[in-house]
C-alpha cells in the first residue's frame, strides 16, 4: 500500500524520511499550529514551490533537459485562471475553464518548442526556451488591457474561498474555518496528489526511459527508444504540472502579475531549489523548496535579532545587519553546492548506504 | 556439398537475403569511410567482416544500424528500404547493435541496463503510470540474459564501477534482451581476459546454432574469426576487397597483402 503510493521509491536514508515527515506533518497542520496570515502564506508558498521544483526536476534531473521556459508555464496557469476569473465570473466555471485553457496553451507551446528544438543541441534549447519565455513575459506586460501590464490584476476568487466565507460559526481547534484556510488545503492536497503523480511518473517504465536518455541518449537511441518524442512527452508534462502549479498559486494570491509569476527570479529560484536539494531525486524538490523559501521569509527577520544581540561589537553587527540578508543567502547557497555537490538528499541518501 | 556462389557458403544459398546493402558509400568531406559496397546477409549465417584499422568496418556498421545516414546507396531489411530510417526505428524493426566503445548507462545498476532494453522490446516505454518495478515479467527476462552472460550476480551494481570485462559482458547482455533477429557484434572480446573470452564465443556460437538469426562480426582475432565465421567479408579502404568462404579468403593474395600481412603477427 505504502510502496504503491510511494511508486516503490521510498526516501532511503532515515534522516531525509524524518524530515520529510516533519515538513508533510507541518504543512497538513500549518493552519492550526500558526494564527499569523504570514506563515500560512509561507507554508502555501512551500507547497506550491515544490510542485514547481519537482516539475522542473522531471526535466533537469530526470531528463538532462535545461529549460528556462520552465515560469512561462508556470505564468500561463497563473494568467489562465486569474483572467478568466476576473473576465468570466467569479466561479467555479472560470477557474475550471482558465485552468484547461491554460493546460491547452502549455501544452500547444511545449509541443512545438520540443518537436522544434529538442532534436538538436540541448544548449539550443536552452536558448530556445529563453527567448519563448522572455518574449512571453513581455507580451504579459504589452497587453495590459486585458493583463493588467506591470501591475496584474487582482480578482475575486469564487465564494468558498474567499476569505470572508465562514464554512461552520463554531471554531474547530480554536481556528475559524473560513475561506482562506479552505484555499490553503486545496492548494496542499493538490501538491500533495501532484507530487505523488511526479513520483509515479519517474518510477514507471516512461521514467525510466528518461533516465536512460540523461545517461546515455545515444544509446537509448539504439535501443529502439526515439529520443525526440521521449524528451518531447517530458516537456510537455512538466509544462502541464507547471501550469497546475500557477493556476495554485493565482488562486491563493488572488492576483496575477508578471513579478510574481513571470520574472527571472522565480526561474532562478526553481533552479536553487533543485540543485541545493538534490538532482532527480524529487525529494530533493522537498527539501530545497522548504529551505529557500523560509529562509527568503525568516533569514531576514532572524539577522535583525542577531544583529540586535551583537549591537555592542561595531563590526559584527554591520555585517549581520538585516539589509545584508540577501548577502548570506548566497553565501548559504555557494556553501551548500560546495558541500553538497549532489544535493542534500544525494548527500543524505550517501550516508545512509553503510548504514 | 556444391557451392554454386562463392560468396554464400552453405545450405542457406536459395533463402532471400535478411539484410543487404547496395552501393553503400559515406564521405566525410574529401574522404570515402564506406565505398560502393554491397553485400547480402542471410539468416543463420555468421558474416565476419576483417580489415585494418580505419577500413571502414565500424562506419559500415553504423551505417546498417542507423547511427549514420549513407551518402549514397540503401540498406534493404527484409527487401524493404529502410535507408531512410532512424537508429531508433531500425532497431524495432530487428536490427541490434553491440558497440564497440562500450556505450552503457552508466550510474543505472546493472539489471538495469538490460531492463531498459527488454522493456524498449516489449513496447512498454511510454508507459507512465504504472511501476516499473510491477512488471515482473520485464525484470525476469532481463535476470535470464545476465545469467547468460555470467553478470547475474552483480546486477545490483552500478554499470560504471563494472570492470573492463564486464562492460563488455553487459554490453552483450543488452543487445541479447533486443531480441533482435540481426546481431551486430563489434569486436566483443576487445579488451577482454583471456578467460573471459571463451564465455563470449560460446555464447555467439549458441545464437548461431539456433538458426535463424543473422550475425555480423567485426573482429581483429583472427583463430576466433576462423572459429566462428561461415563466411567473411574483407574491407579495405572502405572498399569491400574480398568475400567468401573462411580459408578461400584468408588464402587470397590480396587480403594476404592488405590485411594479414601485417595483421598476423600483430593479432593472432
Amino acid at each position: 500500500m505504502l510502496a504503491k503510493l510511494f511508486s516503490g521509491d521510498f526516501p532511503r536514508s532515515r534522516v531525509l524520511a524524518a524530515l520529510l515527515l516533519v515538513i508533510l506533518f507541518s504543512l497538513a497542520c500549518a493552519p492550526f499550529l500558526t494564527t499569523g496570515a504570514r506563515m500560512l502564506n509561507v507554508a502555501a508558498t512551500i507547497c506550491i514551490f515544490i510542485v514547481l521544483a519537482a516539475s522542473y526536476d522531471l526535466l533537469l534531473g530526470y531528463t538532462g533537459i535545461v529549460s528556462f521556459a520552465h515560469t512561462m508555464f508556470y505564468g500561463i496557469g497563473a494568467y489562465g485562471v486569474g483572467l478568466a476569473l476576473n473576465s468570466i465570473a467569479a466561479n467555479w466555471w472560470a477557474v475550471f475553464a482558465g485552468v484547461i485553457a491554460a493546460l491547452l496553451l502549455s501544452l500547444a507551446l511545449a509541443l512545438v518548442i520540443g518537436l522544434f528544438s529538442l532534436r538538436v543541441k540541448a544548449i539550443f534549447f536552452a536558448m530556445i526556451t529563453l527567448a519563448v519565455a522572455s518574449a512571453f513575459a513581455v507580451l504579459a506586460s504589452q497587453l495590459s488591457d486585458f493583463t493588467g501590464g506591470e501591475d496584474g490584476r487582482s480578482f475575486t476568487v469564487p465564494e468558498i474561498l474567499h476569505p470572508d466565507f465562514r464554512l461552520f460559526d463554531a471554531e474547530v481547534f480554536g481556528r475559524v474555518i473560513d475561506g482562506k484556510l479552505i484555499t490553503y488545503y486545496l492548494v496542499f492536497c493538490s501538491a500533495l496528489v501532484l507530487f505523488l503523480l511526479m513520483l509515479r511518473i519517474v518510477n514507471s517504465p516512461f521514467g525510466r526511459v528518461l533516465q536512460a536518455i540523461r545517461e546515455n541518449d545515444f544509446r537509448a537511441e539504439a535501443l529502439g527508444y526515439r529520443t525526440a518524442i521521449y524528451r518531447t512527452i517530458g516537456n510537455c508534462l512538466a509544462a502541464l504540472i507547471a501550469t497546475l502549479a500557477g493556476a495554485l498559486m493565482t488562486l491563493w494570491l488572488r492576483y496575477v502579475g508578471p513579478a510574481t509569476f513571470l520574472s527571472f527570479e522565480v526561474m532562478t529560484d526553481v533552479l536553487l531549489i533543485v540543485v541545493i536539494g538534490g538532482m532527480g531525486t524529487l525529494y530533493g524538490a522537498v527539501i530545497g523548496a522548504t529551505l529557500l523559501i523560509l529562509a527568503q521569509n525568516y533569514l531576514h527577520a532572524l539577522m535583525g535579532q542577531t544583529s540586535a544581540a551583537l549591537s555592542g561589537i561595531p563590526w559584527l553587527s554591520m555585517l549581520f545587519h538585516p539589509d545584508r540578508w540577501l548577502l548570506w543567502l548566497g553565501v548559504l547557497f555557494v556553501l551548500s553546492v560546495y558541500f553538497f555537490p549532489s544535493g542534500i538528499v544525494g548527500r543524505l541518501r550517501r550516508s545512509a548506504r553503510p548504514a | 556439398m556444391a557451392n554454386q556462389n562463392s560468396t554464400v557458403p552453405t545450405t542457406v544459398a536459395t533463402e532471400p537475403p535478411v539484410l543487404s546493402t547496395h552501393g553503400m558509400s559515406i564521405r566525410f568531406g574529401g574522404h570515402v569511410a564506406v565505398n560502393n559496397v554491397s553485400c547480402e546477409f542471410r539468416p543463420g549465417t555468421l558474416t565476419a567482416i576483417v580489415g585494418p584499422n580505419g577500413a571502414g568496418k565500424t562506419t559500415y556498421f553504423n551505417l546498417i544500424s542507423g547511427q549514420l545516414t549513407a551518402t549514397s546507396g540503401s540498406v534493404r531489411l527484409y527487401g524493404e528500404d529502410i535507408t531512410a530510417l532512424g537508429a531508433a526505428q531500425r532497431t524495432r524493426r530487428g536490427i541490434g547493435r553491440a558497440f564497440q566503445l562500450t556505450n552503457l548507462f552508466p550510474n543505472l545498476t546493472v539489471l538495469e541496463n538490460v531492463r531498459i532494453a527488454v522493456q524498449g522490446k516489449a513496447g512498454l516505454g511510454v508507459n507512465l503510470l504504472s511501476m516499473w518495478s510491477s512488471h515482473i515479467e520485464l525484470i525476469e527476462k532481463a535476470e535470464h540474459y545476465l545469467h547468460r552472460v555470467g553478470l547475474l550476480e552483480r546486477r545490483t551494481e552500478i554499470a560504471a564501477v563494472l570492470p573492463h570485462g564486464d562492460k563488455r559482458k553487459l554490453e552483450i547482455a543488452i543487445l541479447l534482451a533486443l531480441e533482435p533477429d540481426i546481431l551486430m557484434f563489434d569486436e566483443p572480446t576487445a579488451g577482454m581476459g583471456v578467460e573471459e573470452v571463451p564465455i563470449i564465443l560460446d555464447l555467439i556460437r549458441q545464437i548461431k546454432a539456433q538458426g535463424d538469426k543473422t550475425i555480423l562480426l567485426v573482429e581483429h582475432k583472427m583463430d576466433v574469426v576462423r572459429s566462428l565465421a561461415d563466411r567473411i567479408i574483407v574491407l579495405h579502404n572502405g572498399y569491400l576487397v574480398a568475400d567468401g568462404d573462411p580459408d578461400e579468403v584468408m588464402a587470397s593474395p590480396i587480403v594476404q597483402e592488405a590485411y594479414l600481412g601485417t595483421g598476423v603477427a600483430e593479432h593472432v
